[in-house]
């Protein structure tokens, strides 16, 4: 709303009614004298005939009442000279009195009555008004599609997908998206690479609608670019890399269950609307807003599917252990993102360990292929664990860190096998390395997560990326409403 | 009012938000190609990956022999832009920089 469109109020009292509102009808006595003794307007919003009798100005199409923010009928406002000094709303006869200066006022009427919503905020009429007289606040350019232009082709013809249809973002749907947060469109969010562009709110919303999201998704989606685009998780570098790895976005906290997450079967795969688009928004604003294309600056060989959106939620509830959050270190019931660099995920079976050590060698044996079964130290790891592998460990009494301390224990692996050379590759570390033994992964590198299907004694390993302060670290962000 | 026909102007083409950063791009003149190497600073940008040493090595040879005075640099990592500082000081001091990427 921009303060030139407000139209202003004429001075003296002015009172906003509707018909359909029985506190209305109940003043429509006093409405009378206040206009006989002085100076009243009358704004009605459903019909300009009520108060019958009375000189009314018409407010069907709510504007007035839209832009001095009426949320309840009857509101009588004080004005002077076109500003507001005060109001009150439904019918108090010690607040009527106090604006009209008056005694007396509704004799017979109770002292109280309390008014009727507003026709300018029923959700039927908000969200349109809000388009049709508030949509200025918006900053972006506004695209015209050509007449006969297919709304679905045509953001294809401008660059604007990943290859998958998406949502065109009409005011409309972009203000609904903006309902989603408190924070004003304009706010800056992140610096987004490669182009360096910063990002406000509004845009983070014009491509969170077009991946689908719902707006109470967009915080999570807001916290996912502001992680991305830190110095530490280094989202250019991801980028650019010719890796297959792009953020994945861990999802911990109340909101997982506000917004309807899936932390359960199929976690990784298709068929919940909020795995499948926060992460393709964080996607599409890498895209759109930062220029990150494939072929372009994204030079990646193989890249993933989970390029198109990797985003999913632990199951705390089900877990034996404390979410990933804590161990990165938020407090409990902080709602988080966590952005990994991760790589498609793979299977660990291991269908007959009921030992948690034998079942800690088969993950260790696995992970240790990750990237190349030679290489170490480079890069980090997430392990999934399904509830049917976590029982072993639980029901032995095993800790997440009993588990991560025997895991990088078993994952010292002797420098002679991992020279290049040795077992006949080329691959592996430099000949001139001086340690016995060399860690897959450095301290903290292999984050521990709970999710998965009930059933199926499974684990997941997703691998990550080039580490440390040289490449991407997992990087977690509060969720701000 | 649908939201359909709000979106849409009275001759029929859908109006949709720009969801890209809007960028203009300044359009720079490239400085002409020198005729001549010969006592020119160049400068060499190792961008630190794997045997881009032995790239930039060669080409630093090559170019003392035509006359060039050779200035090295690096960046810190190759997963990140390089540093203002270093790109700053490549434009003061050097006529052309060569960026290599090995591998």
């Amino acid at each position: 709303m921009t303060d030139s469109a407000r139209p202003l109020l004429p001075s003296g009292l002015v009172v906003f009614v509707k018909r359909d509102c029985p506190t209305c009808e109940l003043v429509v006595p006093v409405l009378e004298n206040l206009a006989e003794t002085g100076t009243l307007t009358i704004f009605s919003q459903d019909d300009p005939s009520f108060p019958s009798g009375m000189s009314v100005e018409d407010d069907t199409a709510l504007e007035t009442s839209w832009h001095h923010s009426v949320e309840t009928v009857p509101t009588l406002i004080a004005v002077e000279e076109g500003v507001e000094r005060s109001r009150t709303e439904g019918w108090d006869r010690a607040d009527w009195e106090r604006l009209a200066s008056r005694t007396g006022l509704g004799p017979g009427l109770p002292d109280f009555r309390p008014g009727c919503g507003s026709l300018s905020v029923d959700p039927q009429n908000a969200l349109d008004l809000a388009v049709r007289l508030g949509a200025s606040a918006m900053g972006s350019r506004r695209v015209r599609y050509a007449p006969l232009e297919d709304e679905m082709e045509a953001a294809f013809d401008r660059g604007w997908t990943d290859g998958l249809p998406v949502v065109p973002p009409t005011e409309r749907r972009v203000l609904a998206m903006l309902q989603g947060t408190s924070r004003k469109p304009d706010e800056p969010v992140a610096v987004v690479p490669p182009d360096l562009v910063e990002c406000t709110v509004e845009k983070v919303a014009i491509n969170a609608v077009m991946a689908g999201c719902r707006p109470e998704y967009l915080p999570v989606v807001l916290a996912a670019v502001e992680a991305a685009c830190t110095e530490r998780f280094n989202m250019h570098g991801l980028l650019a890399t010719t890796m297959p790895a792009g953020p994945v976005i861990i999802v911990n906290g109340p909101i997982r269950r506000a917004i309807g997450m899936n932390s359960g079967g199929n976690v990784f795969g298709q068929g919940n609307r909020a795995n499948a688009t926060i992460g393709r928004a964080l996607q599409l604003v890498i895209r759109n807003v930062g220029g990150g294309r494939p072929g372009e600056v994204d030079r990646a060989a193989f890249g993933n599917p989970g390029k198109l959106s990797f985003c999913f939620a632990e199951d705390e509830e089900g877990s034996p252990w404390g979410p990933l959050s804590a161990d990165l270190g938020a407090k409990p019931g902080v709602s988080t993102v966590t952005l990994f660099p991760g790589e498609g995920p793979r299977i660990i079976v291991d269908q007959l360990s009921r030992e948690p050590d034998s079942l800690a060698r088969s993950y260790a044996a696995s992970l240790r292929t990750l990237i190349h079964p030679k290489l170490v130290l480079a890069f980090d790891c997430v392990l999934a664990i399904g509830p049917e592998h976590a029982r072993v460990f639980s029901e032995a009494g095993w800790s997440k860190e009993q588990l991560t301390a025997r895991l990088h224990e078993l994952l010292m692996i002797p420098t002679a096998e991992l020279v290049r050379g040795a077992g006949g590759m080329a691959e592996g570390v430099p000949e001139d390395v001086s340690a016995p033994a060399l860690p897959k992964f450095r301290p903290g590198g292999l984050l521990i997560v709970y999710c998965g299907g009930d059933a199926g004694l499974f684990s997941t390993m997703i691998g990550g990326w080039v580490t440390g302060e040289v490449g991407s670290q997992p990087t977690l962000r509060e969720i701000r409403s | 009012m649908s939201g359909t026909h709000n979106s849409e102007a009275p001759s029929g083409g859908v109006v949709v938000l720009d969801p890209t950063g809007e960028r203009s791009l300044p359009v720079r003149e490239r400085i002409p190609r020198p005729a001549t190497l010969e006592g020119l600073d160049l400068a060499l940008l190792d961008i630190s990956k794997a045997r881009g040493d032995v790239f930039m090595d060669r080409l630093a040879d090559l170019f003392t022999e035509q006359g060039a005075r050779v200035k090295r640099f690096s960046k810190p990592t190759f997963t990140k832009p390089a540093p203002p500082d270093v790109r700053r000081q490549i434009a003061e001091e050097c006529a052309a920089v060569v960026e290599a990427l090995a591998d």
